[in-house]
């Protein structure tokens, strides 16, 4: 079902439930309380909630090896990446980098991302730039898999799925710092 | 005309803040007071043409006067490997108060703006939830709604300045990714109330509507306490490129955390881990560590007129104004200095600051017409002081450049030409 139509019959159902609310709330009561929102399953929303977490959740099936993956960013990511996703900009340098380098580091997917699932999560949300999410699931572990060659961190020929890719210690992984707990 | 004693607050012409009440002084370009109604004041002062005939009748929709200057956001350059992703900045040297109007308001987007029909749009909560829902914008129109006026600010701004380029900008190009704004829509506590927050939910994982789905995580605590899901700014619906037809906002946080076309939001044991909280927004320090979630926005203040790229005309009394802001709660006070930073004059504030909302300040200021350096400095009402660059770059390096809220040093040549300068 295409989103639009899935709001759509959101929208229907929202609409009704709005009345019977309205209509259900004792006039002037302090408790009343409008609920308006639609009652949905998680099997709703199994093609539009596309977070893929460090704990494997939101993963679809799937798997993919960099081999196949060369085709796909050689078609659908060189412009912008460059050949070994060298980048032809500042912001578009995926691979490479020191975090211990003498001078400033570059910080790219393999020298600073702490987590691999993030790189499934980004492309299949947001990459290609020119056509995000134009890609099958397959595509995404296929070219996240080549990504992840390109930066020395799996071999060419090793299978990403959901559990071998969160699996993976990245480079980076212990070099952040949490502070959420201050704010 | 009686030669008035003007009480001297601090060093270099600073004046005592009780003078802005008997100076009729406007921002640059005043002359001095004694220049406030020439001798031939008579002469000029006549009837205008405007006055005696009728102007053009009501409008559908207003605009400035042609005579208001050519007030625009200033955006970054189009690239076209990164399509509709960028930013525009906003003109604050010339705007006054702390209210920022809708069109001059600072926008960063990663894949442009998208044009949503709010028919076709929907908020769904899912994840550690007893129950997943799905909210219409019609019927988030039905829900109490709370207005709030509150800065936003990307946590990129000024970050050019701690590695030391730019030297020769203004304070629209070096901090125009600030605004202030009143923001209405429903407490985000509301609406997770009503889906049923599960215990071991901590974290509120938002995500947009736009191409790149932008996404970040919140800590349940900031979610259940002063979060908005906005739908109005300054009295009208939110712009599309403010996130029609809603948007998170999380008051005194780094901006990219208020997810605008705000679509999903996801209960989680822990953060979705998305790209904008790891490979952006997080902070390199010296020794190579990086801090991630660092997202209050720290004290700051900027002066915003006399400010970089203006030019002072001739010796005088000026009014030095500006604003300033706290992620921490509200401004307290703002002091202002004239020699580089060696003595300081506690500046007036326009009204009782609030908290997360910027604050407008100003000091008269009498101009010799030798070389001065201007500052602000803003403590806020947690105690914390705005720091100097230099104990900035001290704490934390430039590897990283967001969170920069040092103290803006605008330099002022024996000429009146002002510019950006390190002192
Ligand atoms: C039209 C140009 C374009 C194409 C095609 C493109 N990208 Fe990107 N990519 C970008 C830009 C621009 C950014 C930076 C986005 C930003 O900063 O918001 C980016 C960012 C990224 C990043 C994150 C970099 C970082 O360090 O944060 C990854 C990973 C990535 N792209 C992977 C891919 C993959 C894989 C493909 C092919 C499926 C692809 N991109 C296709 C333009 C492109």
């Amino acid at each position: 079902m295409s989103m639009s139509k899935f709001a759509a019959r959101l929208y229907k159902k929202s609409l009704a439930l709005a009345a019977l609310a309205l209509w259900m709330a004792p006039a002037g009561s302090q408790e009343a309380r409008i609920q308006l929102g639609a009652h949905i399953t998680e099997d709703q929303l199994r093609g539009f909630d596309l977070i893929a977490a460090p704990d494997g959740s939101g993963m679809p099936p799937g798997a993919g090896t960099a081999r196949e993956g060369r085709e796909v960013y050689n078609r659908r990511c060189l412009a912008c990446h460059n050949l070994n996703g060298e980048g032809v900009s500042g912001n578009t340098v995926i691979v490479g980098g020191d975090m211990q380098s003498e001078e400033s580091p570059l910080r790219t997917v393999g020298s600073y991302w702490p987590h691999a699932s993030t790189l499934f999560d980004f492309i299949r949300r947001a990459m290609p730039a020119d056509a995000p999410k134009s890609l099958t699931d397959e595509e995404v572990y296929q070219v996240t898999a080549y990504v992840l060659f390109l930066n020395g961190i799996i071999g060419e020929d090793q299978s990403i799925n959901s559990e071998t890719l969160t699996a993976i210690v990245m480079p980076n992984g212990n070099g952040f710092v949490d502070l959420s707990h201050l704010h | 005309m009686k030669k008035l004693h003007w009480e001297k607050a601090a060093a270099n012409g600073l004046l005592n803040r009780r003078h802005l009440l008997q100076l009729g002084l406007t921002g640059l370009g005043a002359a001095g007071a004694s220049a406030a109604l020439g001798q031939d004041a008579g002469s000029i002062l006549r009837i205008p043409d405007w006055s005696r005939m009728p102007g053009p009748g009501a409008s559908a929709y207003g605009e400035r006067s042609p005579f208001a200057g050519n007030l625009q956001r200033m955006a970054s350059n189009p690239d076209p490997i990164y399509p509709g992703g960028g930013a525009s900045r906003s003109p604050l040297q010339f705007l006054q108060g702390t209210i920022t109007p809708n069109g001059l308001h600072f926008e960063r987007h990663h894949a442009g703006v998208p044009a949503i029909d709010p028919a076709g749009h929907m908020l769904v909560i899912n994840g550690l939830v007893s129950q997943p829902l799905a909210f219409s914008y019609e019927n988030l129109l039905k829900y109490q709604m709370v207005s709030r006026i509150y800065f936003l600010e990307c946590s990129g701004n000024s970050g050019a300045l701690l590695r030391g380029g730019n030297a020769d900008g203004s304070a629209q190009s070096l901090h125009g990714l600030l605004s202030g704004a009143e923001w209405t829509g429903v407490p985000l506590a509301t609406l997770l109330d009503e889906a049923g927050v599960l215990p071991e939910a901590r974290w509120v994982a938002a995500v947009g509507a736009d191409a790149a789905s932008m996404g970040r995580s919140v800590p349940i605590e900031k979610a259940l306490d002063d979060v908005l899901v906005a739908l109005y700014q300054n009295g009208e619906p939110i712009r599309p490129e403010q996130g029609y037809p809603m948007r998170l906002f999380c008051p005194g946080w780094e901006g990219n955390i208020s997810v605008k076309w705000l679509t999903q939001l996801k209960l989680m044991r822990e953060p979705a881990q998305f790209r904008d909280e790891t490979s952006k927004y997080t902070d390199t320090m010296p020794d190579r560590s990086s801090l991630q979630f660092t997202f209050p926005m720290g004290v700051k203040s900027l002066i915003t007129s006399p400010s970089g790229q203006m030019n002072l005309p001739q010796p005088g009394i000026y009014q030095v104004t500006g604003v300033a802001w706290s992620g921490h709660g509200a401004i307290r006070r703002v002091e202002v200095s004239a020699d580089g930073g060696s003595t300081w004059a506690e500046a007036m504030l326009q009204s009782e600051p609030t908290a997360k909302a910027l604050a407008r300040f100003t000091i008269p200021w009498e101009w010799s017409g030798g070389a001065a350096v201007l500052q602000s400095r803003a403590t806020d009402s947690a105690g914390n002081v705005q720091p100097v660059r230099d104990a900035v770059l001290a704490a934390r390096g430039s590897i990283g450049f967001y969170h920069n809220n040092c103290i803006q040093s605008w330099g002022v040549d024996d000429g009146g030409a002002i510019s950006n300068v390190y002192v």
